[in-house]
């Protein structure tokens, strides 16, 4: 499989589209890193194993979607993902921020989940293949993460314990960087241009937050009014990504030319 | 010396029958894995797989295991063993012999959706309780059955679209 996508002539294009992808694949990464930090320790043997298998698909996707953007000689998906510098990842900096506690991670599942399946949406529908059909695919298994979140975070909220206050703060800390999801760059415009992109970052912001506003005022939760959290989709991260890069990075710098 | 084009592609289709997927007691073509296999004129066989999930980690088991019987056959020159999305794996695919091995080895199998209401797979109850969408492998979910009060998992498709 040649480094994609072999279709698109233009470099211009090439790039943004290649761009679009690492956000995609850095965000996978990223969050399934942080959802692996719940193995072992989750609240319940349930929601344990349901917490690692999450992040053992976003992990696996992570792989899929730097397969597509470095081809497949040996090695390569793994250079993308494991030798670049925390500047060079765009993932979305909600998605770098370490758990805090359980109701802030099923929060960021719940916002980040939404978000993901719309995206793929419309990855589905960017025309460029198998990159499509590899989104339509994921789209598919990426819908049970949702009902998991959205069903922790119900029984979270529920009265009369503390729990939807803290879930409320946790929503709080959450949206100005859940925000930063739509955080565009040049790549955007370029892409709509092209034809590969169908939806501006303005009307996406408003097809996930009508998705994720009934769950949460069915919990009894507020949106915050918050402005964006910027930063991520141009490799302005937190000190929380460096970290985390440094742990997530640590074996495979051991011996950068191991095959597994 | 090799044997003909037709019996290598039969030969092959042999192989991929006697390959276990390496979590669920059932050869691979019963689980509905194998897309085709195409042979060409150089001996060089080719077998595109439609992955159950994606993140699977019995993908590359399961591909390994296909390279390594496909290449004991006499008379072949390469395989190439690649996973494709272009077409979603999805329940009907599965054989309704690979339906009843997972039944005898108590993994109850939805006929078409996931949607539709479980039934335990020791009594035949419909009266179960959902405990993990998310089992011991990224394709099983967990219930209790209420009437004969027995655990059971569940193959778990990904969801219809």
């Amino acid at each position: 499989m040649p480094a994609v996508p072999a279709t698109i002539t233009d470099p211009t294009v090439h790039s943004a589209f290649r761009e679009w992808l690492l956000r995609v694949a850095d965000d996978e990464v990223t969050i399934g890193h942080r959802h692996s930090e719940w193995t072992g320790v989750g609240p319940d043997i349930e929601s344990d194993v349901a917490m690692s298998s999450i992040a053992q698909e976003e992990l696996g996707h992570a792989r899929l979607f730097y397969e597509q953007i470095a081809g497949d000689g040996p090695g390569d998906a793994d250079r993308l993902a494991f030798d670049r510098p925390p500047a060079e990842f765009r993932n979305a900096i909600l998605l770098e921020q370490p758990n805090r506690g359980w109701e802030f991670s099923i929060v960021r599942l719940a916002l980040y989940e939404t978000f993901e399946g719309q995206r793929l949406g419309l990855l589905a529908r960017c025309g460029q293949e198998p990159v499509a059909s590899l989104a339509a695919t994921l789209g598919r298994e990426e819908r049970y993460h949702g009902l998991f979140a959205a069903a922790w975070l119900e029984r979270l909220a529920r009265p009369p314990a503390d729990g939807r206050a803290r879930v409320q703060a946790a929503l709080d800390a959450a949206w100005p960087y859940a925000l930063g999801f739509f955080e565009t760059t040049g790549a955007d415009q370029i892409l709509m241009d092209a034809g590969l992109l169908h939806e501006s970052a303005e009307r996406q912001r408003d097809a996930w937050e009508g998705a994720v506003r009934p769950l949460l005022e069915r919990c009894g939760l507020t949106i915050p009014s918050a402005e964006q959290s910027l930063g991520g989709r141009r490799g302005v991260h937190t000190p929380d990504l460096a970290q985390m890069h440094a742990e997530m990075t640590e074996v495979w710098r051991s011996d950068p030319e191991a095959r597994w | 010396m090799s044997i003909a084009h037709a019996s290598l592609e039969q030969a092959a289709w042999d192989v991929l029958r006697s390959v276990e997927d390496p979590e669920l007691p059932i050869a691979i073509t019963d689980l509905g894995l194998v897309r085709d296999v195409r042979v060409d004129a150089e001996s060089r066989v080719n077998v595109r797989l439609v992955p159950t999930w994606t993140a699977c980690p019995a993908l590359a088991v399961i591909r390994g295991r296909i390279r390594e019987g496909l290449l004991a056959i006499p008379g072949v020159r390469d395989v190439s063993v690649e996973y494709t999305y272009d077409e979603p794996w999805t329940l009907a695919r599965m054989t309704d012999r690979g339906r009843e091995q997972l039944a005898a080895h108590g993994l109850a199998v939805p006929s078409c959706r996931f949607a539709e209401p479980p039934v335990c797979p020791y009594c035949g109850s419909h009266d179960v309780e959902i405990e993990s969408l998310f089992g011991p492998t990224l394709c099983r979910s967990t219930y209790v059955c209420r009437h004969c009060r027995n655990p059971f998992e569940r193959f778990k498709p990904p969801a219809e679209s």
